[in-house]
């Protein structure tokens, strides 16, 4: 083993911590927005993620068979679909569930409990139980190859990108748009909020459903690793209440440094000991750090 | 008229209806190819054990996962099993009944399985039963079908170590796939050091555990680093920066289920394809070929007694009878094949007995033969194991696999090779 053999190792291995980075990243914003800013603990996210990946499926079948020459091409616009495919679900189920239960946010944890459960009954009965996975457009599958020895999987910087992307369009949204000062102001002082005009019944639901939208969105760019099945969506949620809880609720800062430090401790220690016991450690340092800070890594100060 | 020809018209009517019916029995009878009616075999003879058998039904059961993250791939043996036995009841059955199945939900987990073996046998009284895929779920029902003497068909290839009167196996054991998978990829791609990776469970580890004696024993070659990742695991992207700083000759598999799909598109993405590197799998049948995509796996090897590729004509028949039934896109591995070979196993030692008791079913086992196996001519050995032929496959990018070598002969079963344990 010579020297640029292991300086190609050493940018691989980098590279591989930071595609994790944002597969994490990508599955904990939908949650974060809906739990740290609407304080709703939504167990249905790994669905809405599964709503997702089964859009780019079934774009990647209809294209096959319909126009085969657009295979290429079609996946940016699948991911458009899964947004929309998750948003629109999003707000039917807000409309028809959550908007009950403000008033009792532990609630909220059984009832969408109960909704990823009639969720994945519904995929196993109309798409059936096997795990899938859509062909995807040759350009997505290949590596990078700067230099002999160097490969840089192309959907991983193709993840890379649509998580800079997302978050980017998340916090611009947040701060500088007027969905994005309703929802502030209703996470601050809910009264207040209304008292000044504020539909925060509206804001509520279309802030639901733009985190299932980008939860939706999550399952789609997944489905370049995975596949994906009836259950799948709980192989998700764990690592997405991960991210979370650790990075400190209601802070989309702390859900980037918490992905961040998840993904690298994983990534890094996976590297020199087996991959169960990577495993054993991450979750480790994640429980003791949070024994010393229970509310996460940054915790922000909203006055209820 | 007087009464006396009234009722000499009923017998003569009655004794008509008699022959036609004997007639339509006939060419029952006929196609089973034997003569097994159930007239010549009364309940109270071939069934001394307060079986669920009557006059004209016998009645098994079906334990698998048709829920939970195992449903993936236990579809298809439950296809499969479903399929012989339609296909033996339109033979007429067995011994002249029909046989009616009790299907059981085990929902991947363990304890359910247990209990629902328990229900099967002491308040179904079932005949048989056709189940189980984990070698899990298989260690959890074992007792049961041993207290209650139940008789288990067990269809999943498997790291052997286990043998029990009370099932029959019918799946390979690891001799016949990972002892003759890795002496193939020594003998023909001149592996001599090997990397071992797989799920963390009790198959994989013990398939790993046995692959490295025979590797280091019996081969002299060397392991070059051993790996197992959570089921479900998705992220190999540090695994594969291993195997490129070990640069093994051989990557050998057991990574199952969702977790292949992963694994397989980020060997792909990271440069690792047939082209550059030999692999072996012990777990990628056609059907986790259909989430992995033909794309992704060409070029790599599989390990396994059965293909749906095989070139004979009980496969053509099986295959065409199978996608008649379940779609054309419906897709066999080795375990739905072995899968459906259960009934038909069952049913030929039944016959042979003459019986439905399981001690004599048991005892007519041993040395039973099927000549119609998808995989071609099989025969049950007095260790409850299958004799059958090893193959490996490789992958297209169709998705199908090439069948690219077989062993000579039949392989003798041996759950319990020396110097493994």
């Amino acid at each position: 083993m010579n020297l640029s053999d292991m300086m190609n190792i050493g940018l691989m291995q980098g590279f591989a911590g930071l595609s994790l980075f944002a597969v994490l990243l990508l599955m904990g914003l939908g949650l974060a927005i809906i739990f740290g800013q609407m304080g709703v603990i939504n167990m249905a996210h790994g669905e809405f993620m599964t709503i997702g990946a089964y859009s780019i499926y079934l774009a990647a079948r209809v294209t096959e068979s319909l126009t085969p020459a657009f295979m290429p091409y079609y996946f940016p616009i699948a991911i458009g679909l899964a947004f929309v495919f998750a948003f629109i679900v999003g707000w039917i189920v807000e409309w028809v569930l959550i908007r009950h239960l403000y008033k009792r946010p532990l609630d909220t944890l059984l009832a969408t409990w109960g909704v990823s459960l009639g969720l994945q009954q519904i995929f196993r009965t109309f798409i059936g139980p096997k795990e899938v996975s859509p062909t995807l457009p040759e350009w997505l599958m290949g590596s990078w190859t700067p230099h002999e020895g160097l490969d840089i999987p192309i959907n991983g910087l193709f993840v890379l990108m649509l998580t800079a992307l997302v978050t980017g369009g998340v916090l611009v949204a947040l701060h500088k748009s007027r969905w994005g000062l309703r929802v502030r102001a209703t996470v601050a002082n809910r009264t207040m909020a209304n008292a000044t005009g504020i539909d925060t019944m509206k804001t509520d639901r279309l802030t639901f459903a733009i985190g299932c939208g980008i939860a939706g969105m999550a399952g789609a760019a997944f489905t370049t690793i995975g596949s994906t099945g009836p259950t799948s969506g709980s192989l998700y949620i764990v690592d997405a209440f991960l991210v979370v809880t650790f990075g400190g609720a209601a802070s989309l800062l702390g859900t980037v440094v918490s992905a961040f430090g998840i993904a690298q401790t994983q990534s890094i220690s996976e590297f020199f000991m087996t991959g169960s016991m990577a495993k054993v450690l991450t979750l480790s340092l994640i429980v003791l750090i949070l024994m010393i800070r229970p509310q996460g890594l940054f915790a922000v100060k909203v006055r209820r | 008229m007087s009464r006396d020809s009234d009722t000499s018209l009923d017998a003569l009517a009655l004794r008509r209806r008699r022959l036609l019916q004997g007639a339509a029995a006939l060419p029952v009878m006929g196609l089973s190819g034997l003569s097994f009616g159930q007239s010549q075999f009364p309940t109270a003879k071939v069934n001394t054990t307060k079986l669920a058998v009557t006059d004209t039904e016998v009645t098994v059961g079906q334990l698998h996962s048709s829920s939970g993250t195992m449903a993936i791939s236990e579809t298809g043996s439950i296809q499969a099993e479903q399929l012989a036995i339609d296909q033996i009841n339109a033979m007429g059955g067995i011994l002249g009944r029909k046989i009616k199945v009790i299907k059981e939900d085990g929902a991947s987990d363990w304890p359910t399985f247990a209990e629902k073996s328990k229900k099967l046998l002491v308040n179904d009284h079932c005949a048989a039963v056709f189940g189980c895929w984990t070698s899990a779920s298989r260690k959890a029902v074992l007792p049961v079908f041993e207290k209650e003497n139940g008789l288990l068909y067990y269809p999943t290839f498997y790291e052997g170590l286990e043998q029990s009167k009370n099932v029959i196996y019918t799946g390979q054991e690891a001799t016949q796939q990972i002892i003759w998978g890795l002496d193939w990829g020594a003998k023909e791609k001149k592996a001599k050091t090997f990397f071992l990776v797989g799920s963390d469970y009790i198959w994989p580890r013990t398939s790993m555990k046995i692959a490295r004696k025979h590797i280091e024993n019996f081969q002299k070659g060397s392991v070059k680093g051993e790996e197992y990742y959570p089921l479900g695991h998705t992220n190999f992207n540090s695994l594969i920066n291993k195997i490129k700083v070990a640069k093994p000759d051989c990557i050998f598999a057991a990574v199952v289920g969702g977790s292949n799909v992963a694994f397989y598109k980020q060997l792909k993405a990271a440069g690792i394809t047939g082209d550059k590197q030999f692999l072996l799998t012990l777990a990628v049948t056609e059907d986790e070929m259909t989430g992995v995509g033909g794309e992704n796996f060409a070029g790599f090897y599989s390990s396994m007694k059965y293909f749906q590729s095989l070139d004979n004509a009980n496969n053509k028949k099986f295959v065409e009878a199978f996608k008649g039934k379940y779609g054309k896109d419906a897709v066999i591995g080795d375990v739905t094949q072995a899968g459906y070979l259960g009934p038909w196993l069952w049913k030929a030692a039944v016959e042979k007995a003459g019986s439905f008791d399981v001690d004599k079913v048991v005892a007519g086992s041993p040395g039973i033969e099927l000549k119609t196996a998808p995989e071609g001519y099989v025969k049950l050995d007095a260790n409850h194991h299958l004799w059958s032929k090893a193959r490996i496959g490789q992958g297209q990018l169709d998705g199908t696999f090439k069948v690219v070598a077989e062993s000579s002969e039949l392989i003798k079963p041996d759950p319990f090779p020396k110097g493994y344990q």
